[in-house]
């Protein structure tokens, strides 16, 4: 059975962890040369994967950018619908006129974390890169220091600082409460809420995978009835297991794209905040 | 007993399930607020979806407080 399970999903080698029942230990890193020893076990697959993830972005990017006419073929048109995509919904929409400075930012950031996301749910990595924390972490902190980058270049760190930290019009003696407040809201729990809230959808979701296609998998494994389960029954309810297990992959679809725009438009509107004339 | 027929883990994951209505019901109210607000001023949509998107931000970071305190606490 664990040899079927890890043809399905790829499990970690680590101890002698058997895949059932899935749990974090599930989503263990790999080293790609574990003969070079522990200096270099950073070098991991989920590592080679994010990597490659990056180099597909660039790749059909550049793709999609070349040669471009006036009338449209297949390949440039559905460029252009997914660069619209980002553009007006999600740039225009938020960051107003001066956009354009801020869309190479959001559009890689979309489709890095769209395309990390979907190898979840196809064949080759099947794992979601953004469900190992580092990772989501690494992408909040690009974001934190874009956002406050701009507002610091773009009013000076003092007055960024204030702006940030006391909306206007507050009488001074509810500054001592507020001025705490919102230095935590928009420094320690903006960065830290947008790399959970990735994190914790596709850990969420992957282990729900985990647990439909590799309970089903034992399920139907099974040759002896136990208790008041007969054969049949379970391997009944593992074949209903495994078909259920798709609805739960279209669902993951959904949620790699949608975690991915959730992610872009905050951003965007974090930028935004930070360059808003009145707070 | 045979291994899949076995529950066992940290009751945190009850209050976590517990902590997710809240902010559930708090994103619901939100959404259900800008498709209200569009139905009766479509072109005031882009304006309603901004604020939408903060105060989803502010409300999910409950839940992800919440997620992130039954993992922590969970030993």
């Amino acid at each position: 059975m664990s040899g079927l399970s890890s043809l399905l999903v790829p499990m970690e080698g680590e101890g002698d962890h058997s895949g059932w029942p899935p749990s974090a230990e599930s989503f263990n890193s790999r080293p790609l040369f574990p003969e070079l020893g522990p200096n270099f076990a950073w070098l991991n697959n989920h590592m080679a994967q994010a990597v490659i993830g990056a180099l597909i972005v660039i790749g059909v990017w550049l793709w999609l950018a070349r040669r471009h006419s006036v009338v449209p073929g297949k390949r440039q048109f559905f460029g252009e619908q997914a660069y619209n995509l980002v553009r007006n919904s999600v740039a225009r929409d938020a960051l107003g006129p001066d956009f354009r400075k801020y869309l190479p930012y959001l559009l890689a950031l979309f489709s890095f974390i769209l395309v990390n996301n979907l190898f979840g749910e196809l064949f080759v990595f099947m794992f979601p890169t953004f469900s190992k924390i580092g990772y989501a972490y690494g992408l909040a902190l690009c974001t934190f220091i874009l956002y406050n980058a701009v507002g610091i270049k773009k009013w000076g760190f003092a007055h960024y600082m204030r702006k940030m930290t006391l909306p206007e019009g507050v009488p001074w003696p509810l500054w001592f409460l507020i001025i705490p407040l919102e230095f935590l809201s928009n420094f320690i729990v903006r960065p830290f809420t947008l790399a959970l809230r990735l994190f914790a959808n596709l850990f969420a979701g992957h282990l729900v995978v985990l647990v439909f296609v590799l309970g089903s998998t034992l399920l139907m494994s099974m040759s002896e009835p136990i208790g008041q389960f007969s054969v049949g029954l379970m391997k009944t309810a593992g074949a209903v297991g495994i078909v259920f297990s798709f609805a739960i992959f279209a669902l993951e679809l959904l949620i790699a794209f949608i975690q991915a725009y959730i992610f872009t438009v905050l951003t965007a509107q974090y930028v935004a905040s930070s360059l808003a004339e009145d707070h | 007993m045979l291994p899949i027929l076995e529950l066992s883990g940290s009751l945190n994951m009850l209050g976590y399930g517990l902590a997710t209505l809240g902010p559930a019901l708090g994103v619901a109210w939100i959404f259900a607020s800008v498709i209200n607000g569009t139905a009766r001023q479509p072109e005031a949509r882009g304006a309603m979806m901004s604020t939408a998107w903060i105060g989803f931000a502010v409300v999910e970071a409950l839940a992800i407080i919440g997620i992130a305190l039954a993992f922590v606490l969970g030993a």
